[in-house]
């Protein structure tokens, strides 16, 4: 059978089986996505923070996690962590894995969003009596938000196509199921193409939401 | 009413303000050198001198966003930024901090309002999120303070949507809502266009008359000859001249006074 017949034939079921896979995606990925915007605000804080110790703690943490493979984190914390006395479920390893590596690109974001508020805010904010924090919490960070969002959507993207490497920890997402069906068919292009379609139909409205909320962003500006 | 707070508190002893030898260096470059003043309860007084002269930097020191590099600062003999300790003096906490500074109001030269906030919402945030008032409480006090300073119609509108002159009126009135011992004006009307100077000058000019406490620096002389109670003359990071505003003004000593006031004249 050439490809087109293949498809024909077995296109519907490919889809169907693969379609199993998309709660399974979509919790770690919005389980990550949580993670990383919790941890990653706290890292980019100790990044900012005025202490030297802290700073090189959250820089550190930054380029551990964006200068190691997503993969050798997520084995790590798979298959390490027991050794250190808690196995984690496939499903914990694979929201802990692209939690922390989340947050370190998180991180970043929010420190270019953070810095791209002038000063003389924070410094307002100060004079008033609020606390450093506060004043982050009610002055900065609101303002930021308008020129974080466009990356954060980015990212939520990035984060949802990294959700693929999961599988390796057994967690049984949209890849695991069409690794599955090429071993069950030995349909690799058919399968793994629809695989493909699939975390299209989510990341280009994203991609275009993100496009929206760049030009508002300008549009305000 | 306020005449008679402001004859009270001249007449009272204790200054509510003083400053002793501060010294500020930013990196090798020291621009405070030695600055000690003392403003009573209910004073005005103004700071006038060439830029670079160390005017905004003692300001900014006096509600520590500046930390001075050495000297202290007294509010009401209350130490500002520091406490002592057996061991000599040691920097407040954050919270310890924000306490103090929200007994001071600073007006900055370039408004800082928040952006994102209604001119309401600006002058109701402190209150509500440093005083503990409620919503209700918050707002009703700021319609006042905006009202005050003749806003009341601007109420909701964001800061982007107000002149120049109106955004320095709503972070006065921001600053009264946390009704404060002292108000520091740094250079309030300096980023105004002229037409726009005369409203804001009008509402300091009456926070003098209700007997505030103000530390006002600027460049408008005329301004500073009419509502202060002392002029002080700074040049290279100290205090050189100051008196009542006709000696200062009219009748400087220095040679350098008298040259930087023809100069701002010629202006």
């Amino acid at each position: 059978m050439g490809f087109w017949q293949i498809l024909e034939v077995r296109g519907w079921y490919f889809l169907t089986t693969l379609l199993g896979g998309w709660p399974e995606t979509i919790s770690v990925a919005t389980g990550a996505l949580a993670f990383a915007l919790v941890f990653g605000l706290v890292i980019a804080l100790l990044r900012l923070s005025r202490w030297r110790i802290l700073r090189i703690l959250a820089i550190s943490y930054i380029e551990f996690f964006r200068g190691t493979p997503a993969l050798v984190q997520l084995f790590v914390i798979y298959f390490g962590f027991p050794d250190a006395g808690y196995q984690p479920s496939p499903f914990q390893a694979a929201i802990i894995g692209l939690g922390l590596n989340g947050s370190a690109y998180l991180s970043e974001i929010y420190r270019a969003g953070i810095e791209s508020i002038h000063r003389g805010q924070m410094e307002a904010a100060l004079s008033l009596g609020l606390t450093p924090l506060r004043a982050m919490q009610y002055i900065v960070l609101p303002q930021a938000l308008r020129t974080m969002l466009p990356p954060i959507t980015n990212f939520a993207i990035v984060l949802l196509k990294d959700t693929a490497i999961v599988f390796a920890v057994g967690v049984v997402e949209i890849m695991a199921l069409a690794r599955n069906l090429v071993t069950e068919t030995l349909q690799s292009a058919a399968v793994y193409l629809i695989a493909g379609a699939l975390y299209l139909c989510v990341t280009i409205p994203m991609a275009r939401l993100a496009a929206r909320l760049e030009r508002q962003r300008q549009a305000w500006q | 009413m306020g005449m008679v707070k402001a004859t009270k508190g001249a007449a009272n002893g204790t200054p509510l303000l003083r400053i002793e030898n501060l010294h500020k260096k930013f990196g090798e470059l020291e621009v405070l050198t030695g600055v000690s003043l003392e403003v009573r309860r209910g004073e005005k007084i103004s700071i006038i001198g060439p830029s670079g002269s160390g005017k905004t930097t003692l300001l900014r020191c006096i509600n520590y966003l500046e930390k001075p590099t050495s000297g202290h600062i007294y509010i009401e003999d209350k130490l500002i930024g520091e406490k002592q300790t057996d061991g000599g003096y040691v920097h407040l906490s954050d919270r310890e901090l924000a306490n103090e500074r929200q007994e001071i109001g600073f007006v900055f030269q370039r408004f800082n309002l928040f952006p994102h906030l209604t001119a309401l919402g600006n002058v109701t945030i402190a209150p509500q999120k440093v005083l503990g008032l409620s919503r209700e409480e918050a707002e009703q006090r700021g319609r006042k303070m905006l009202e005050k300073v003749g806003l009341g119609h601007k109420i909701g509108e964001y800061p982007e949507r107000l002149s120049g002159g109106q955004q320095q009126r709503v972070a006065i009135a921001r600053v009264l809502a946390m009704q404060p011992k002292l108000m520091l004006f740094d250079e309030a009307t300096s980023a105004l266009d002229p037409e726009l100077i005369g409203e804001v000058l009008r509402v300091m000019r009456q926070l003098a008359e209700e007997g505030s406490t103000m530390v006002i620096v600027t460049h408008e002389i005329q301004f500073a000859g009419e509502v202060s109670d002392r002029v002080v003359f700074m040049d290279e990071g100290r205090i050189v001249e100051q008196g009542r505003p006709r000696e200062v003004l009219f009748k400087p000593r220095l040679p350098r006074t008298r040259e930087f006031l023809k100069h701002i004249q010629e202006r």
